[in-house]
């Protein structure tokens, strides 16, 4: 038998990013709330302090601030016809573990999407036909638009902390800001960060070819800075340490520099760790959640943990795991498109061009996760689909995040793997090379999806679920064509060597090496209950109390990294339950 | 703040015995207190009053000693002495465990003149610079305790005070020698500086912790508030001495540190931190003005810059391996996150307790309403010998304008033992 | 590519040795004393048996090897660290989903699916690969010459070594680990004297260059320091 703990108004699954927002908005409101994360505790100092987290091996390889799979993960399969194995040493995704979550070891860059990515299946329609959208792509229109989110969005920036320079200031652009980017309220709250060499040679380069560069938006201090609710960040000093990483300086924005110490001040707030929720529990009518089932670790048993209202704040995956757990939205069917908790599993598709410059000095150890220059001519607003026969679009970045030597060393294509050519092509090569990225678009496809696993389990005898994923063409078209415009822009910067890396047609699904962690969708938005599994508001459609936060919500990944749209919408929805719901709870479409 | 039992009461239960001093144990001028209702049987409506109360025992930190995970108020904090371990008492207005059976005049006793219901009070509690709140402040504050709710939870004060320390009435021999049964009369005419000693002096009780005290444990006056060791800290000088004091920075800067932690150079860290964030970051920043004036109206010690240390090389490789990456290549520390060195005169004491303290183990900020992020500092006992940490101590005190002595190895190693820090690694 | 107002020159730091120019503006002879490296003929392995670890101190010595500039392998202290790794959270795998059905033979795409940890891949791995190299050229790979040796990691390294599925990424996880060994922060075991970071370049745990951020193009003049305060 569980043991039971003391009702709460509130209980919130995971304590990185959103939850930490909820955490603190609806405490605000007097709630009384507990937050339950299932790994351990973390802050500043000790966790990520100088100089131990200065540690390539220990955490940018042996990945200690991330998920442990031996605790939780997902098998994953390229196709339905495909037997799905676990995903069982992390590589190709990292989600995070403990208080913070993915937001303590994110790279900071931070985005909105466009106005266009936010209605797509409208903007195509309007500009070429809903007939360029293959059969199989599952695209939709968000059921919220960027103008109703452009208050969050400043809002989380604001909170954040990002630096960065805008474009366009209520439809007045700006000198060296992003021209294609969606309106803003209001400038970022920090002034861009100074770049490394590499994105200097890029943003000039680009700006030679015509095209439009502006600092990369990142959430890195470029100053002292104190958000609205007290908290501090110091400027960067640009260690080199951002992704897998704690800042143990508070520089990059995260819950612990943002948030955390704030909220941990209310006397109504508390949050346990190392508290795994197993399951949501529902009222006998199934109409709403009871409260949520979690494993106490250091008890060592179950706790039912009654609240009026379950937020879910977990990674993206986790959220759509702990639904397909719970029975909350029925879950998505590939072969007949019903359902809707699994649907629109969304990633991203990136790809790059190296340059070799043996005479040049990059100090490639010198850098943040946000640095460099940006352009976003080639972006999902700045594509015509028509003529080149895809769906999608990508930023390009040039700005070296690291110069951590196990993990990032590029060496000239056809350089032996090890011996003595390999030994003296690392002393002359590093330091010597710079890449320009291209962060590309992934599209929803009825192929790509989620469900449970029929033969994994996890340590609680809990199915795993199951990614079933792989890369569609149109998504390649959209690389390729990447390829063939930046190749002849790195070319034009004349590199004594250079190398392309872009996925080819027929590419597989790799799980080994790391690609990125923005897994989006399974938890869509939606405007009708049978379209997607929470409304505008991230409200469970059929579990009024239950709200699911974070990347879930994506109907279709953007082409931008996604904290910036997940911040903006958790604000939206920490808006909704203030506003609307708490005085009448219901379902709120 | 909260550990001020220092000196010796060894002598005091000696020369307790036999003398008899009226002045000392008089609360005549407690009468104008109720001596009727208890607390335990009244609640302030004054709601004005109690706002003020509450404001008073903020000034005076009664929660910070009061209050250890037993309930608001409900003591329990344990403070060691030389003499054994105090435990704080309950001030709720339960009856049996708490203060709930003292009348108004039992408080006035109490607080101003160390006469508790169970005898002589060790001036562990500050009675010796309460004696100077006003009626008025005794009122209101009173008023505040009514409406705290009450908490059962029986304290024994001097369970860990071994004999004959355990003895009250000790502490009649000790009062008699050193409490200065007197209310407020201020040194100055401006009121601006008439209120900041009023609260330096009284509520504050800043000497408890930043004045020396003789063997007996007293306060010295002619070293008021010019610096103090206090257990593994060092409580530096606070007067308007520009060395060590506070001559070099302007009133506002010290009322932003006494509010927040930190002026933006110097950061509040241990003991000081609490007292920030229990008690000074609730006063009105009038209040915290008052404060800063007063105590850079004070003369203090005459200390004057030595001339700085040179051949630091040691120290300078040392400071750009650990710790450039925060508090800046050029001693500039990191906004409010991580103190300056540059200009910071808190640490050029000859008593580098407390850089020593935090370079052993580590360190954090005052959390408070305006500042909540309490930044910390790593613990490098495990990484940097004696040596290296004199050697660093000593490059930061005498560079980008500062001087100071030069710092011993030994007394970096006596307090790596006394804080039981750890040896480095190798 | 000019240099900047009051910073010492680029051929200034060419002359001068990498450790020799602190941020504080005065030069200074090195006085870096790192810890003394772990001594290879006076190690005692915790995880390799004596056969293990002749084979490791073999290959390693080919995939990184001594000659030319930069530290080989084995002074770096490479088989050190592995052996240290193995019998740490890395060589048990207890971070990762181990639990079965395993279908070791897998598309690789699929990642990690053999039953084995790292550690136990090793045990089992070397002696298949020492039984391939006495078939094939009469010799455990530790006797064999170093030509012989790099033939064979090549055949590993392309499939030719059958091994079985279970094993058949031995290659990759002991180049990796070779390669982590060499620059990861000498705590570890490898990396010795950080000589690995002075050779290409890289600061290790300096972690700040806020001044640096603005000056393109000019090499960064500083040698590395640890994570334990050694500097080189």
């Amino acid at each position: 038998m569980a043991r039971q703990e003391a009702k709460k108004d509130v209980v919130i699954v995971g304590l990185g990013w959103t939850g930490a927002i909820m955490g603190i908005e609806l405490a605000q409101e007097g709630l009384e709330i507990v937050a339950l994360e299932r790994g351990h505790d973390q802050n500043t100092v000790p966790n990520f302090q100088y100089p131990n987290m200065i540690d390539e091996l220990k955490y940018g390889v042996r990945l200690k601030m991330m998920q442990k799979p031996s605790q939780q993960t997902v098998t994953v399969r390229r196709n339905e016809g495909e037997t799905a194995l676990p995903y069982r040493s992390l590589g190709s995704f990292l989600p995070g573990n403990g208080v913070g979550g993915a937001g303590t070891h994110w790279n900071g860059l931070n985005w909105r999407p466009q106005a266009e990515e936010m209605r797509l299946r409208s903007y195509i329609a309007e500009n070429w036909g809903e007939q360029i959208i293959p059969e199989d792509m599952t695209i939709g229109d968000y059921p919220v638009t960027y103008d109703e989110l452009e208050p969050f969005f400043a809002r989380f920036e604001r909170v954040a902390g990002i630096s960065g320079t805008a474009g366009n200031i209520k439809g007045e652009l700006r000198e060296g800001g992003n021209p294609f980017e969606g309106w803003r309220s209001e400038d970022y709250p920090m002034p861009a960060m100074p770049s490394t060499w590499d994105g200097v040679k890029f943003a000039e380069a680009a700006k030679a070819a015509g095209y439009h560069p502006f600092p990369s938006p990142g959430g890195i201090a470029s100053r002292a800075y104190v958000n609205e609710y007290g908290m501090q960040m110091g400027p960067c000093n640009h260690c080199g340490f951002c992704e897998r990483y704690g800042c143990f300086q508070y520089s990059k924005s995260s819950p612990q520099t943002a948030i955390l110490d704030r909220l941990k001040q209310y006397p109504n707030f508390s949050y346990r760790t190392e508290s795994e929720v197993l399951r949501v529990e529902m009222a006998a009518d199934g109409k709403t959640a009871t409260g949520v089932t979690y494993f106490d670790e250091k008890a060592g048993e179950e706790v039912f943990q009654p609240a009026d209202i379950v937020i879910l704040a977990t990674y993206q995956l986790n959220n759509v795991h702990l639904m397909l757990l719970s029975g909350i939205g029925q879950p998505y069917d590939a072969r007949t498109g019903e359902g809707v908790t699994g649907k629109n599993y969304g990633y991203q598709m990136n790809g790059g061009v190296t340059m070799f410059f043996k005479d040049e000095h990059f100090n490639p150890f010198i850098g943040t996760g946000a640095n460099g220059f940006c352009i976003d001519d080639f972006g999902m607003n700045n594509i015509d689909y028509g003529a080149e026969g895809f769906i999608g679009g990508a930023y390009w970045r040039s700005g070296q995040t690291n110069g951590q030597p196990i993990r990032s060393m590029p060496l000239p294509s056809g350089t032996p793997t090890w011996g003595a050519g390999w030994k003296r092509a690392v002393g002359e090569w590093y330091g010597h090379a710079m890449s320009i990225g291209a962060h590309g678009s992934c599209m929803s496809y009825a192929t790509n999806h989620l469900d449970l696993d029929p033969t994994y389990t996890d340590r609680h005898g809990r199915p795993l679920m199951r990614m079933t994923f792989n890369w569609n063409a149109n998504d390649i078209r959209q690389t390729q064509f990447m390829k063939s415009k930046m190749e002849p822009l790195a070319q034009s910067m004349n590199p004594d060597l250079m190398q392309s890396s872009f996925k080819k047609e027929g590419a597989q699904y790799d799980v080994r090496p790391y690609q990125t962690t923005h897994n989006t969708g399974g938890h869509i938005m939606s405007a009708t209950p049978d379209t997607g599994a929470v409304n505008r508001y991230s409200q469970a459609w059929d579990k009024h109390n239950v709200f699911a936060l974070g990347a879930g919500n994506f109907v279709q990944n953007t082409q931008y990294n996604p904290t910036g749209l997940v911040g903006g919408l958790a604000y939206w929805t920490a808006h909704a339950i203030r506003t609307q719901y708490l005085s009448n709870p219901r379902p709120l479409v | 703040m909260k550990m001020k039992i220092l000196g010796g009461a060894v002598a005091v239960a000696a020369i307790g015995a036999g003398i008899w001093a009226w002045t000392t144990l008089d609360t005549s001028r407690n009468a104008v207190a109720d001596d009727t209702v208890r607390l335990a049987d009244f609640t302030s409506t004054d709601a004005k009053a109690v706002k003020r109360g509450e404001y008073v025992m903020r000034a005076a930190d009664c929660s910070a000693c009061h209050t250890k995970g037993n309930g608001e108020f409900a003591g329990g904090y344990e403070m060691p002495t030389p003499f054994g371990t105090l435990v704080s008492s309950n001030i709720t207005t339960d009856v049996d465990s708490g203060i709930g059976a003292m009348t108004e005049r039992d408080f006035f006793d109490a607080v101003r003149h160390g006469q508790g219901s169970k005898g002589l009070l060790y001036p562990a509690m500050p009675y010796t610079a309460y004696a100077k709140l006003t009626d008025q402040d005794m009122h209101d504050l009173w008023a505040f305790m009514s409406t705290v709710e009450p908490v059962a939870h029986k304290i024994d004060e001097t369970a860990g005070m071994p004999f004959p320390f355990n003895i009250r009435l000790a502490m009649l021999g000790w009062d008699m020698l050193f409490f200065q049964n007197k209310g407020f009369e201020a040194t100055a005419s401006d009121e601006v500086l008439k209120r900041g000693e009023y609260l330096v002096e009284g509520a504050g009780h800043c000497s408890a912790c930043h004045t020396p005290r003789n063997a007996l444990g007293a306060e010295i006056a002619s070293q008021h508030l010019e610096g103090s060791r206090v257990g593994a800290w060092f409580a530096p000088e606070i007067t308007g001495n520009a060395h060590l004091g506070l001559g070099a920075s302007g009133a506002d800067e010290v009322a932003a540190y006494l509010g927040t932690g930190t002026d933006g150079k110097a950061m509040a860290t241990g003991p000081m931190a609490e007292a920030v964030e229990h008690s000074l970051q609730y006063l009105t920043e009038d209040d915290r003005l008052a404060m800063a004036a007063y105590l850079k109206s004070l003369p203090g010690s005459g200390a004057t810059a030595p001339e700085p240390m040179t051949g630091l090389e040691r120290g300078a490789l040392a400071y750009e391996v650990n710790c450039s990456a925060c508090h800046g290549t050029a001693g500039e520390g990191m906004g409010l996150l991580a103190p300056a060195f540059a200009g910071n005169h808190g640490i050029l004491a000859d008593d580098v307790t407390n850089l020593a303290h935090v370079m052993l183990k580590g360190a954090r900020a005052a959390a408070t309403d305006v500042t909540p992020t309490s930044a910390g500092m790593p613990s490098f006992a495990w990484k940097m010998d004696d040596r290296q940490i004199a050697d660093v101590l000593d490059y930061i005190r005498n560079s980008w304008g500062n001087a100071a002595a030069p710092v011993r190895a030994e007394d970096i190693g006596a307090l790596r033992g006394e804080l039981d820090a750890g040896a480095p690694l190798r | 590519m000019t240099d900047l107002p009051g910073f010492p020159s680029r051929r200034s730091f060419l002359k001068a040795s990498a450790a020799g120019v602190a941020i504080s503006g005065f030069a200074l002879a090195a006085t870096a004393q790192p810890a003394p490296p772990i001594q290879l003929d006076q190690y005692q392995p915790v995880f390799f048996t004596d056969a293990e670890w002749a084979f490791v101190l073999a290959a390693t010595a080919r995939l990184i090897p001594s000659d030319g500039d930069g530290p080989g392998a084995i002074e770096a202290g490479v088989p050190v660290f592995i052996d240290r790794e193995l019998t740490g959270d890395f060589g048990t795998a207890v971070d990762w989903y181990m639990q079965g059905p395993h279908n070791a033979a897998a598309d690789p795409l699929l990642g990690w699916q053999t039953p084995l940890t790292p550690a136990q891949i090793y045990r089992e791995a070397i002696p298949a690969v020492n039984a391939w190299c006495e078939q094939t050229h009469g010799a455990i790979f530790a006797d064999l010459a170093p030509d012989q040796q790099d033939t064979v990691l090549t055949a590993m390294q392309e499939g030719e070594v059958e091994l079985a599925p279970e094993i058949r990424d031995f290659f990759k996880i002991l180049l990796q680990n070779t390669k982590e060994g060499y620059f990861a922060d000498p705590i570890y075991g490898g990396n010795a004297g950080m000589a690995a970071w002075a050779y290409i370049g890289f600061p290790g745990a300096r972690a700040a260059y806020k001044e640096w951020v603005g000056r393109h193009n000019i090499a960064y003049p500083l040698g590395p320091v640890s994570i334990s305060g050694d500097r080189a």
